[in-house]
């Protein structure tokens, strides 16, 4: 087990280095470089030039990409082009938002599509099972940023129940630890300040939820399907075992396992939706800001963003591939 | 696989929740949960970057910088006329070259250290003597629009310096030298890059030290978290994690002291979600209102203030694009295909103008009598056929993902412009760029192109400042050389006399239309909101709003 | 963006195994298929709005009342900024912003979204189609170089899965400057992996099966195999497939356009961009939003639903 968990991270340093690389070439092979967004219109092409000099991008790539190794080697990530700060202090202060929001929307997502898609199977037919499935399909199919709009214009500019922006309001003054704010709020004692972040975190938190929920529904709908057809619930249920039972021992431990197999993996595509949410309500996170990043080729930011995903991405697929071994002793991991 | 337990993994949550209780000091102010009616929030359209005014040129940075500091000379409230600042009194020597400023005294930066002459030495000769990255063009950005070099330029691209030399006559007398007379001074010593810092706090934390590598600039901590002024505003605090941006009232402010005790700018990048979270009573205020919102806003009840117009939108034509374009009758026949009234009517905020110079007409040396070019699709069509150039092909750049105060709407504005041409019988290849940088690398530097639409939002008040941006030197923007138009300018900004400066301004602005290099289209006031509530604030051409005088109606 | 990492690595190894299972249990099974989608309902509307997106995308244009780039309400000075009329006799659905007729829009971005949609999913099947079917190939053939190949196609496949898709796009749109081929490009490229995964799935499975273990032991050459039993049988999936990936293209579209990034051509209407052209005017007149909004769900509901439906009646193991 140790030597397998070793030679996979081994296996990372190939797979980030090709990465790099690759990236590093495609990224500079956009066209037009920092040094005009820097600019904007007051630019002339000496200025331009100038800049150019100053970040290094008049050397060759390989000279270039030879700096950035090693910077990388001291997990060094280089200052942002288009804010000016550390690439790193970026990403520690934008991670928190991106993590708090999309934890907000899984926990929605599974909170109510578990429990729905649990009750459209039982009630197959009925109208419960009919809204569900179509309220799901409609989740799917309604843009995440149309979405986001139509619930602001309804819960904030009509009811004002919840506010529009942001991920906290600034008057409240609230210590910041982590940048997880409700987390500080917590660890702080300042309740009212993690009360509001909480609040900041719903509807944002149902717009990205939109997509994961109406999956998560009709995955648990299905699964429970099939295994309600299976050969033990009914003899679960011939045995004369009470409904509690059979549900909680029989079918939902069952129905469970691919429920908690897409789970892990729709975190992943979040991130896509957590662009457009961020934007719509003024969000402070991560996706936004590399977004942006790229229209302004913000090359440290872009770079270092890529690096952090892909070595996510290797450390994800390893604790998966151990806990396989781990649920199913006939998985071994050699 | 054990089936996860409801129960257990609240209660596990709840352990969890108790146990990081009170692990961490709370810093909170015990007084912070004072009256909301103290604090305005304000949306802005972006973050700022530097808090070092010196090293910035985006808006959002200025505005936070003028609450904050000071400059010897500054705008008048809501016009662009030179007043005094820091300096309640300054002259030009017989030359033109020495000016002397008369410093207001007792005033004290906001860590108790001194103002007076000295210290405003100490500022110039820091921008002066910058050294390495300091002289970047993107560092000093507006130092180097103005000034041109440094004390000793460090690349061969930058020019001669104007500024000279800074002297202290004695506490309250400050004398300026510069090394020829300028159009811009006085007028661009108001610009908030030239505001005068603590020098106690420049030293304290090594403002000057813009570190780190060339492709790695670091900037000094002086920059990020210490801005020190004499502004009625203290830099508070920076939470990126929030978006936010805090100032407080400075309670030693030798003027009016500010009404409200807490600003706090809130950036929200969206325009549209900036009217929601203004609706929803998120933030009092935003900036950046879009056309289409003046009206609706008003009449809801909110306070929709309108700054006067202090930009110009213009048609670039590039005569080395087209060859056709280098014939004068070309130009004209595309001035006049343009239905610029119906564009401003339709498209810009109210109160818009057609613009007849490359200058809005609240600076001096505007002239109303210039050619026009009135919308005369008929004329067009025949200066086209004389020129030969009926079946002319352009290509027709035009920016997406931007709005400018003077262009709210690109795409719009291109679809208007281009079916007025083609109306003409101008045929129109449209090429969509992404702003930054393709569509300003594609404009201002490239060749390939024939029209597109750029504006100037004016620095400061001087005319100098916009057509002289535009004209005075061969610019791959319009392609063109013109000695005669060039000398002319050179001898407009030489001229140390401000009402002979005028009038050389009026003589250039004609010029400037019978050349026709390319067509003014409009000058657009932006439009700036606060809540239904707030007073106080007067719209500035130069956006020099002030939030000192905020105060909520009770 | 929408349909999510793990639904699609499940649906899409599913969708791949029914390719083996169609020639085992005989040409009856679509005859079967078939029988059942006409008995499903949801089949029935998915395939009746599909039906009408699609006549309306071709016809459409001939019809309108008005031309779609005719800007007539700045013509008659009836545009001011925060005033654009709604619906009058001869304009159902008003102006839109720049004072053209929005329901003639309406009606001629339908064949630009259809476009779009269609354009972008045979980019993705193309190249997915590719990559699936050399890893596929190369598993089969087999050999230390074999698995090696399909392995590293694969891997690649999959961190392709893992990034996030918009900003994939949004990184490609960047590379290409904004228009109508770009939305194209992004758009279908994000789908490639979907498509890779599930022809390579396809060929593995069927190379398993005991059809072909059959028809190779009576000596049927291999390419023989490979047109008249693999290929069709894979055809079934990714019919299927393709009509689930024109939803998700419609949808992608619009959110490229709502960051700046789609068609700038404004001859030519689509519905991504019209709905992120109405954000500013949400306050003055919502119907430009709702509109487009309405017609895209309407539209991905409809390929949603037939896709669901023609797979529901293709799984033998949903069929109780």
């Amino acid at each position: 087990m140790f030597r397998f968990i070793v030679r996979r991270l081994l296996q990372l340093i190939p797979t980030l280095f090709g990465l790099s690389v690759l990236l590093f070439i495609w990224l500079h092979r956009l066209p037009g470089g920092p040094e005009t967004a820097i600019l904007g219109e007051r630019g002339t092409p000496e200025m331009r030039a100038q800049i150019r000099r100053n970040l290094g991008l008049d050397e060759p790539i390989l000279v270039q990409y030879a700096r950035f190794l090693r910077r990388m080697i001291k997990l060094d990530l280089g200052t942002s082009t288009s804010t000016k700060r550390a690439v790193t202090t970026e990403f520690v202060e934008r991670f928190p938002g991106t993590v708090e929001l999309t934890i907000m929307a899984m926990v929605l997502a599974i909170g109510i599509g578990i429990p729905l898609g649990y009750l459209a199977a039982r009630r197959r037919g009925r109208l419960l099972d009919h809204a569900s499935v179509g309220g799901s399909l409609i989740g799917i199919c309604i843009p995440v940023f149309f979405l986001a709009y139509v619930l602001k214009a309804i819960f904030s500019e009509h009811f004002h129940w919840f506010p529009s922006s942001g991920r906290q309001d600034p008057t409240i003054g609230a210590t910041r630890v982590t940048n997880f704010f409700l987390l500080d709020g917590l660890m702080t004692r300042e309740w009212d300040a993690a009360a509001d972040a909480l609040w900041h975190l719903v509807l944002p938190g149902i717009a990205l939820a939109s997509i994961p929920l109406a999956i998560i529904v009709r995955i648990t709908r299905a699964s429970v399907l099939e295994v309600l057809g299976e050969d033990f619930v009914r003899t679960a249920e011939a045995k004369g075992l009470t409904e509690n039972t059979v549900r909680r021992r029989h079918v939902l431990r069952n129905a469970m396992l691919p429920v908690a197999t897409s789970i892990g993996l729709l975190t992943g595509g979040l991130l896509s939706g957590a662009v457009l949410t961020e934007t719509v309500f003024a969000f402070s996170g991560i996706g936004a800001f590399v977004a942006e990043a790229i229209g302004q080729r913000d090359y440290p930011v872009l770079m270092g963003f890529i690096m952090i995903i892909a070595v996510v991405y290797v450390l994800v697929n390893l604790i998966v591939d151990l806990s396989y071994s781990v649920i199913d002793p006939r998985v071994r991991v050699r | 696989m054990r089936a996860p337990r409801p129960k257990a993994a609240v209660a596990a949550i709840a352990v969890a929740a108790l146990a990081v209780a009170g692990c961490a000091e709370s810093d909170r102010d015990s007084d912070s949960g004072g009256s909301k009616k103290d604090t305005l929030v304000f949306g802005v359209a972006g973050d700022p970057k530097v808090l070092d005014p010196s090293f910035a040129s985006d808006g959002e940075s200025l505005r936070v910088a003028r609450q904050v500091f000071e400059t010897l000379v500054r705008p008048e409230e809501g016009g662009t006329k030179v007043t005094p600042g820091l300096a309640e009194s300054w002259e030009p020597d017989s030359t033109g070259t020495v000016w002397t400023f008369k410093l207001r005294s007792g005033v004290k930066f906001h860590d108790g250290a001194e103002f007076n002459a000295e210290a405003v030495c100490k500022n110039f000769d820091r921008w002066y003597n910058a050294k390495g990255l300091m002289q970047s063009p993107d560092v000093t950005a507006y130092w180097q629009d103005v000034m041109g070099g440094f004390a000793k330029n460090e690349s061969a691209d930058l020019p001669p310096s104007l500024f000279k030399s800074c002297t202290a006559k004695d506490a309250t007398t400050v004398d300026l030298a510069f090394t020829r007379v300028s159009s811009k001074i006085p007028a661009a010593l108001m610009l908030p890059s030239f505001s005068i810092h603590s020098p106690k706090a420049l030293e304290q934390y090594d403002a000057s030290n813009v570190g780190g590598t060339a492709e790695d600039i670091k900037y000094p901590a002086y920059a990020l978290e210490h801005p020190t002024g004499t502004g009625p505003f203290k830099f508070k605090s920076w939470d990126v994690a929030n978006k936010t941006l805090t100032i407080e009232r400075n309670d030693d402010y030798y003027g009016d002291k500010a009404k409200l005790k807490t600003i706090i700018f809130k950036t929200i990048s969206d325009e549209n979600a900036r009217k929601q979270a203004l609706r929803s009573g998120d933030i009092q205020g935003y900036d950046l209102v879009g056309p289409a919102d003046v009206e609706p806003l008003k009449n809801e009840g909110f306070n929709v203030l309108t700054r006067p117009a202090f930009n110009v939108l213009y048609l670039a034509i590039n005569q080395k694009g087209n060859p056709k374009l280098a014939d004068i009758k070309v130009r004209q026949a595309i001035a006049y295909a343009l239905n610029r009234q119906a564009l401003v009517d339709s498209k810009l905020p109210p109160g818009a103008k057609v613009a007849l110079n490359f200058m809005p007409d609240t600076v001096e040396g505007w002239n109303g009598d210039v050619t026009k070019y009135d919308y005369n699709p008929e004329k067009a069509k025949q200066l086209l056929a004389e020129a030969g150039a009926s079946n002319l092909t352009l290509r027709f750049h035009y920016p997406t993902e931007v709005t400018r105060p003077y262009m709210p709407n690109p795409k719009d504005i291109f679809e208007l412009l281009s079916a007025d041409l083609k109306a003409v019988g101008i045929n129109v290849q449209g090429i969509p760029l992404k702003w930054s940088p393709d569509y300003l690398n594609a404009t201002t530097s490239g060749a390939a192109h024939d029209l597109h639409f750029l504006g100037w939002t004016g620095d400061y008040g001087d005319g100098y400042n916009f057509i002289g941006t535009f004209f005075d030197r061969v610019k791959p923007e319009w392609g063109f050389n013109n000695p005669e138009l060039f000398a002319q300018f050179k001898d407009a900004d030489t001229t140390a006399d401000a009402a002979a400066r005028t009038e050389k301004y009026k003589a250039l602005n004609k010029a400037i239309m019978d050349f026709l290099p390319g067509v003014p289209i409009s000058h657009s006031p932006p439009a700036i909101v606060f809540g239904k509530d707030v007073t106080g604030i007067k719209a500035s051409p130069l956006t020099d709003e002030r939030y000192a005088t905020a105060e909520f109606k009770s | 963006m929408t349909i999510t990492t793990g639904k699609k690595r499940e649906k899409l190894d599913r969708l791949s195994e029914l390719a083996a299972r169609q020639d085992e249990q005989g040409v009856s099974v679509w005859q079967e298929a078939f029988r059942r989608l006409r008995r499903n309902p949801a089949a029935i509307v998915g395939a009746v709005i599909f039906a009408l997106f699609v006549v309306v995308a071709l016809v459409g244009p001939f019809l309108v009342p008005y031309s779609p780039t005719d800007t007539i309400g700045i013509r008659e000075g009836l545009i001011r900024p925060g005033v654009i009329p709604g619906i009058d006799g001869d304009h159902w659905l008003g102006y839109d912003h720049q004072g053209r007729d929005e329901f003639s829009r309406l009606i001629v971005g339908a064949r630009q979204t259809l476009l779009v949609g269609v354009v972008a999913t045979l980019i993705g099947l193309a190249i997915g189609a590719l990559i699936g079917g050399v890893a596929g190939t190369a598993a089969g053939l087999g050999g230390r170089w074999g698995r090696w190949i399909d392995s590293t196609l694969m891997r690649f496949i999959d961190m392709l899965l893992a990034m996030p898709s918009l900003l994939l796009a949004v990184s490609i749109a960047a590379l290409l400057g904004p228009s109508l081929i770009t939305v194209m490009i992004a758009v279908g490229v994000v789908s490639v992996p979907v498509f890779a995964r599930l022809l390579r799935g396809s060929m593995i499975s069927q190379s398993n099966s005991d059809y072909v273990l059959a028809a190779t032991a009576l000596g049927v050459k291999k390419s023989k195999i490979a047109l008249t039993h693999v290929v069709p049988n894979s055809l079934a999936p990714v019919i299927v497939q393709a009509t689930l990936t024109l939803a998700t293209a419609i949808i992608e579209a619009a959110a490229l356009s709502f960051l700046g990034l789609g068609n700038q051509n404004s001859a030519i209407p689509e519905w991504g961009v019209m709905l992120a052209e109405a954000q500013p005017y949400l306050g003055v007149r919502p119907g430009l939003a709702i509109y487009p909004a309405v017609a895209i769900i309407i539209t991905a509901l409809g390929f949603t639903l037939l896709g669901e439906a023609m797979r529901e009646a293709l799984d033998p193991k949903l069929r109780k």
